[in-house]
């Protein structure tokens, strides 16, 4: 126990070291898109009450801390990071972080749901692409892979809905769960689960495409390497060679790629929460950029950021386990 | 966002197939292969409906042309229905060729032009210079590449060129990342050691000989490059931030999203144009991949 966890620290350490300055370069240009914004907060919120003096907006610029040189402005924005203070957001006079927060829970389900149901999927359809590969089976199913990856998701989602909501009126298509009704029980987690499977079912379209082309072409390349002859001429079965030697190391690329997809998911999902409704970040980035709430926006593109770089330094960890070997790289 | 895989190439070890050149092989194993046929075809037809959308559809498709929510056939005069603002949705899917392609080349060209400047500096120098350009890129691959677009759209206005550069600025890592590889690897190569023995400087040796050799995969993840930007325009306009003096696959979508129930077809109509155009670059994409990847030619031969 105490060996395999002290395998896990120098790396812990080395990874966590190798974030650092991509957190400051997301705060840098966090700060750069802020200072681009046309006018500030003092000018939203004058907007708002309907007229100010200029004497009383320069006053709450030295309030707020946005006058002085760029370089104080930069220093009072990261003290106010540091506390998590995000800022108000003047559209709906909230702070930032608490409108984050209460959305963050949603997007995650669906992000999580998503990235796993495109992992699983789109392996099995690698794998068996692999096992044929080059005939007929494979040829098809390459076909329909590059279909979905080549479809937007978006439309795809409107589509299911179509068939599974308006004509089968099988699967709810708006929000995260029935409005009005007071469940408890297996009847709410039924109810919840039953408006997220189009979601993630959406989300997950074109990432399955991903993995899958992703774990073919992994599994084509390491059944020509030679442990896997090796376990062939010990005699093993072929699902034992495909499932134990092969496919264990096709999934290290595989996810090397979810770790930097959690990023690309991010932005799936404000499509396909717009779509359904769903009550997540991605709802709440399109609400910021129709209400021209920059502070809100910027701060929902900081937060986003910087879980992708906790991902990736857990995505680390994980291949840690699944490779030993790295450790001495 | 795309992931291909290029298994490492090397072409100085393949000895030439009967004195032709690379490219030359290349192109005739892509004339041999249907699907880069097929896909050759969809962009060809694509092509010239967007630079003959004038002509075959003249007047603005933005318009009202007919009765609202037609269905396709029910009216000669509008082969494909109308939507609910009667604007002609053939004449919309003829005039959004125009965004699709142009968003998707100008917005490729851009990542390429960045991605290759940065890719090859830190490629070929190394040292310090590499170290700084591969956190940038680390950077901006962390950053979730569609709420960047989504943010610089919205602080500047939604005009087609802003929309084409937003896609462009946030999509070069992977580009940055496949030249800096390449780079890295040719940088050391005979051909190099020979042309630095023999006074050439940086410039000459970047553009001159190295660069030449590390196209093929470049040009592969361009026309996947390009793909990708037509979808991220797509799901832009379906948000509402497209340029509204431009007709979008993408918007027409998202317009007209409300009347799936009644007339699907304003929703399926679009979205086939966008899923056949993308498919086409990706169709192309692979067929490339395989027809400049010597090492997969030999195994499947």
């Amino acid at each position: 126990m105490d060996a395999a966890t002290s395998r896990f620290r120098p790396p812990l350490r080395r990874t966590l070291l190798q974030a650092l300055p991509t957190i400051v370069g997301i705060l840098v240009l966090n700060f750069v898109l802020l200072q681009a914004v046309p006018g500030d907060a003092v000018d939203v919120i004058a907007g708002e009450s309907g007229g100010a003096t200029l004497e009383s907006m320069a006053a709450m610029r030295d309030q707020l801390g946005l006058s002085g040189s760029l370089p104080q402005r930069l220093f009072t924005h990261l003290g106010d990071l540091s506390r998590f203070d995000l800022g108000m957001s003047p559209r709906f006079g909230v702070p930032v972080s608490e409108l984050i927060l209460g959305r963050l829970p949603a997007t995650l389900f669906l992000v999580t749901s998503g990235l796993l149901l495109a992992i699983a999927t789109g392996v099995l359809l690698g794998t068996a692409m692999a096992a044929w590969a080059g005939r007929l089976p494979d040829r098809l199913l390459s076909l329909v892979n590059l279909l979905l990856y080549s479809t937007p998701g978006f439309w795809i989602g409107l589509m299911l809905i179509l068939v599974f909501s308006v004509r089968l009126d099988w699967l709810p298509a708006n929000g995260n769960a029935t409005i009005g009704v007071d469940l408890s029980g297996l009847a709410w987690l039924g109810d919840r689960l039953r408006h997220a499977v189009l979601p993630i079912v959406t989300l997950a379209t074109f990432f399955v495409a991903v993995y899958a082309r992703l774990t073919r072409a992994a599994m084509l390349e390491i059944v020509q390497q030679d442990f896997v002859r090796t376990a062939r001429a010990k005699g093993l079965s072929q699902g034992r060679i495909v499932f134990r030697h092969v496919l264990r190391n096709a999934l290290m690329p595989v996810t090397t790629v979810a770790g930097l997809h959690f990023a690309a998911l991010f932005g799936g999902a404000a499509v396909t929460e717009t779509v359904f409704g769903w009550p997540g970040l991605g709802r709440l980035t399109l609400e910021a950029v129709m209400g021209r709430d920059f502070t809100l926006l910027l701060g929902i593109l900081l937060l986003s950021s910087l879980l992708v770089v906790l991902v990736n330094v857990l995505v680390d960890l994980l291949q840690l386990y699944l490779d030993p070997r790295i450790q001495t790289r | 966002m795309d992931i291909t895989v290029h298994p490492p190439r090397h072409a100085a070890a393949s000895p030439p197939a009967r004195g032709r050149s690379p490219g030359a092989r290349a192109l005739a194993s892509l004339l041999r292969d249907p699907l880069a046929l097929a896909g050759i075809a969809i962009l060809a037809a694509a092509v010239a409906v967007a630079a003959l959308a004038g002509l075959i559809f003249p007047g603005d498709p933005l318009d009202m042309a007919g009765i609202p929510l037609q269905w396709p056939g029910e009216d000669p005069a509008h082969p494909l229905g109308t939507d609910s603002l009667g604007r002609d949705v053939l004449g919309g899917l003829v005039h959004g060729a125009r965004a699709s392609l142009a968003v998707g080349l100008v917005a490729a060209s851009i990542s390429l032009a960045i991605g290759l400047v940065i890719g090859a500096l830190g490629g070929y120098f190394g040292g310090v210079v590499d170290d700084l350009l591969m956190r940038l890129t680390e950077l901006f691959q962390t950053i979730p590449t569609f709420l960047l677009i989504v943010v610089l759209v919205a602080i500047n206005t939604p005009t087609l060129g802003m929309i084409q550069l937003a896609i462009g600025l946030a999509s070069w890592p992977e580009i940055a990342r496949l030249v800096r590889a390449e780079f890295r690897v040719l940088r050391d190569s005979e051909f190099v050691l020979a042309a630095r023995a023999a006074g050439f400087g940086p410039a000459h040796i970047i553009l001159r000989e190295v660069l030449p050799n590390a196209l093929p995969p470049l040009v592969v993840t361009t026309s996947i490059l390009i793909a990708s930007a037509i979808l991220t325009e797509s799901g832009l306009a379906f948000l509402g931030m497209s340029d509204p003096n431009v007709v979008s696959w993408g918007g027409m979508i998202g317009a007209n999203r409300e009347h799936i129930g009644s007339a699907w077809f304003l929703t399926a109509l679009p979205g086939c144009a966008i899923a056949i155009v993308v498919l086409a670059f990706n169709l192309l994409g692979d067929s490339l991949n395989d027809a400049l990847n010597p090492r997969l030619q030999r195994r499947s031969a």
